[in-house]
């Protein structure tokens, strides 16, 4: 249900822009911290990274209680063990981090192709446009499991699953950005430039990207999201990172099965991760309301 | 209004064609049939080896383009080869692909029909909005397998609440009866997902439509609020949720992975995976080229939509 619900939920976003009429007083910090939903997101996310960086402090996650295998919840062990003795908070954070770390690293690659791809095509037109949409159209329809499999048939490592994910993320902001960047083409400061005799390069980078920064620092965000939920899907569908090294999608797809017997293995983890898409879901949409105006 | 029909399809087709192919050549390149087949105890020999793999056309020692070429002009003709072990993959196909439907298409448009109508709903009373709003962005932020084993504690709560088995959830289930309980849950977790991706897109859609000068008409002769929304206003604002839908529709076997592995059911999305475990190409590139295809059908079925929904539009 990810490969299908996320093309089309940015899709639905972008509609929601239309016609919307609020005033536009201040600058955009200002605007963002009245927006409720975008407050709620920061604070939410600010709270997991400082859980994630420091809570797990004085834990390993790679130790064994030997005396303790599979055992609910208890004050020593607050969110339980594994049956090989792992203590589930330590391993969560853990998750957390990695999954955290391969999200921001995969998001903000991606809305970076996005960024030059989407610009380029969307100034520079005809067969580099038609060519870089078609690449981005293939893209939306070819499983990701698929290349995964062909690329890292016996696990993936880090840096293989950042690239993978940066590679399914960027078509979606590519196609807002060139939207954008065709509009700001026929603006009359980018004509300006381009009369000054001002290169492509030039235009592009000190012209059309700093005006596209809202969408982008908006779209990263949401794409930062995306990129942990498509980590953690692909862990569970058994493509993830290689044992012993854990991220929230592993312990997930370890958890899942005994869910219903011991489910202090599945929630944690799996709460982790609801908590994390959703701090950054309201950030995203709070910034795509205040930054993503028509230029 | 065909013609341009005929056209976004056919950009469509190549697309689905290119897809496809990409999916075979992939898949073809980068599994090793090869390697399964020598790994099986006790090893056969060595020409019984090269003789299978290239009976099946998967031996690597024929270039890669003659294979795309003989499975290329199999697949335009509905046959897509054969599996590894070796099934006609167009025999196992349709038995997957009704898998696959039967658990997600109910689920599919319940969601959405729900989705529209609480979208719809909420746009007029804010009351509700900010309690959906919530719901929906909770809802969409867990990711759908998280959500299917949720729902299977709780089931399991109550049933053990109610003394029952009122939910059931591993396995088909024998009998109609009993097929329909098992569908009872996939159908809600997809349900969900969808209806909190509907209502929040159709209560954009509404709240763009309060302002509209059609509804203001439609009011000012003295139409409820109500009336006027649901009878005049509703009908322009699905046109864009119709043609969100056909796209849903195409992208559906993209998603049922994640339903089929939770629920343990084995249709096209628990197929691809498990071919890919077992190094099978001829079966992923199956899968992929009908994910490819249904695309240009859900065009096909946005067009029709609009036609409906708008009639005299020419697009």
């Amino acid at each position: 249900m990810m490969g299908l619900a996320h093309p089309l939920r940015r899709r639905a976003r972008h509609f929601r822009g239309f016609g919307r009429l609020r005033p536009r007083e201040g600058g955009p910090a200002r605007r963002a911290a009245r927006d409720r939903a975008a407050v709620c997101g920061a604070v939410l996310l600010a709270a997991l990274l400082l859980l994630a960086l420091s809570g797990a402090a004085g834990r390993d996650w790679r130790a064994l209680d030997l005396t303790a295998l599979r055992e609910p919840p208890s004050a020593r062990h607050w969110f339980g063990t594994t049956g090989t003795g792992r203590d589930m908070f330590a391993l969560s954070l853990r998750g957390m981090r990695r999954s955290l770390a391969v999200g921001l690293a995969a998001g903000l690659l991606a809305t970076a192709i996005a960024a030059v791809a989407g610009a380029f095509a969307g100034l520079v037109g005809g067969l580099a446009d038609r060519l870089l949409m078609g690449a981005a159209d293939l893209l939306l329809v070819l499983p990701g499991v698929l290349l995964v499999a062909v690329l890292a048939p016996e696990g993936a490592s880090w840096g293989t699953v950042v690239l993978l994910l940066a590679a399914f993320l960027w078509p979606l902001t590519a196609r807002a950005v060139r939207a954008q960047a065709r509009a700001l083409a026929e603006r009359e400061f980018v004509l300006a430039a381009l009369y000054l005799g001002a290169s492509r390069r030039r235009v592009v980078l000190r012209h059309l990207l700093p005006n596209l920064t809202g969408l982008l620092v908006a779209d990263a965000t949401v794409n930062v999201g995306l990129a942990v939920v498509g980590e953690s899907g692909l862990a569970f569908l058994g493509f993830g990172v290689r044992p012993p090294d854990v991220s929230l999608g592993t312990l997930i797809a370890d958890g899942t099965s005994a869910a219903t017997v011991h489910p202090w293995l599945f929630v944690p983890p799996a709460v982790l991760l609801t908590l994390i898409v959703l701090a950054v879901n309201l950030l995203g949409d709070g910034l795509h309301r205040v930054l993503d105006r028509d230029p | 209004m065909l013609v341009l029909l005929v056209r976004r399809c056919s950009s469509a087709l190549v697309l689905a064609a290119v897809a496809a192919s990409l999916g075979y050549l992939l898949a073809g390149a980068g599994l090793d049939p090869r390697a399964r087949l020598e790994s099986a105890r006790p090893r056969p020999p060595q020409a019984a080896i090269e003789a299978e793999l290239t009976a099946l056309n998967l031996n690597d020692r024929t270039p890669l383009h003659t294979r795309y070429l003989t499975w290329a002009s199999g697949a335009v003709r509905g046959d897509f080869g054969r599996t590894l072990r070796g099934a006609p993959v167009s025999g196992e196909l349709p038995r997957r692909l009704r898998t696959s439907l039967f658990l997600l298409l109910p689920g599919t448009v319940l969601g959405a029909v729900l989705g529209v109508l609480l979208g719809a709903f909420s746009a007029l009373h804010p009351g509700t909005d900010k309690a959906l709003t919530m719901l929906s962005h909770v809802l969409l932020a867990t990711p759908v397998f998280v959500l299917a084993v949720l729902l299977q504690l709780g089931a399991q709560h109550v049933n053990a609440a109610t003394g029952t088995h009122l939910f059931q959830w591993t396995g088909d289930g024998t009998g109609l009866a009993s097929r329909l309980q098992h569908l009872v849950l996939p159908t809600v977790t997809v349900a969900l997902v969808q209806a909190a991706l509907y209502s929040r897109y159709q209560r954009s859609l509404m709240r763009e439509l309060v302002e509209a000068e059609h509804v203001k008409a439609a009011r000012a002769r003295g139409l409820g609020l109500h009336r006027a929304f649901f009878k005049h206003g509703l009908r322009v604002a699905l046109v864009p949720t119709a043609t969100f839908f056909a796209y849903d529709l195409g992208l559906l076997l993209l998603g049922a992975a994640f339903i089929e592995q939770a629920y343990g059911r084995h249709g096209m999305g628990a197929w691809l995976l498990d071919s890919l475990r077992e190094a099978d190409p001829h079966p992923v590139a199956a899968c992929i080229a009908l994910a490819a295809l249904l695309v240009p059908a859900a065009t096909v079925l946005a067009g029709i939509a609009h036609r409906v929904l708008v009639p005299g539009s020419r697009a």
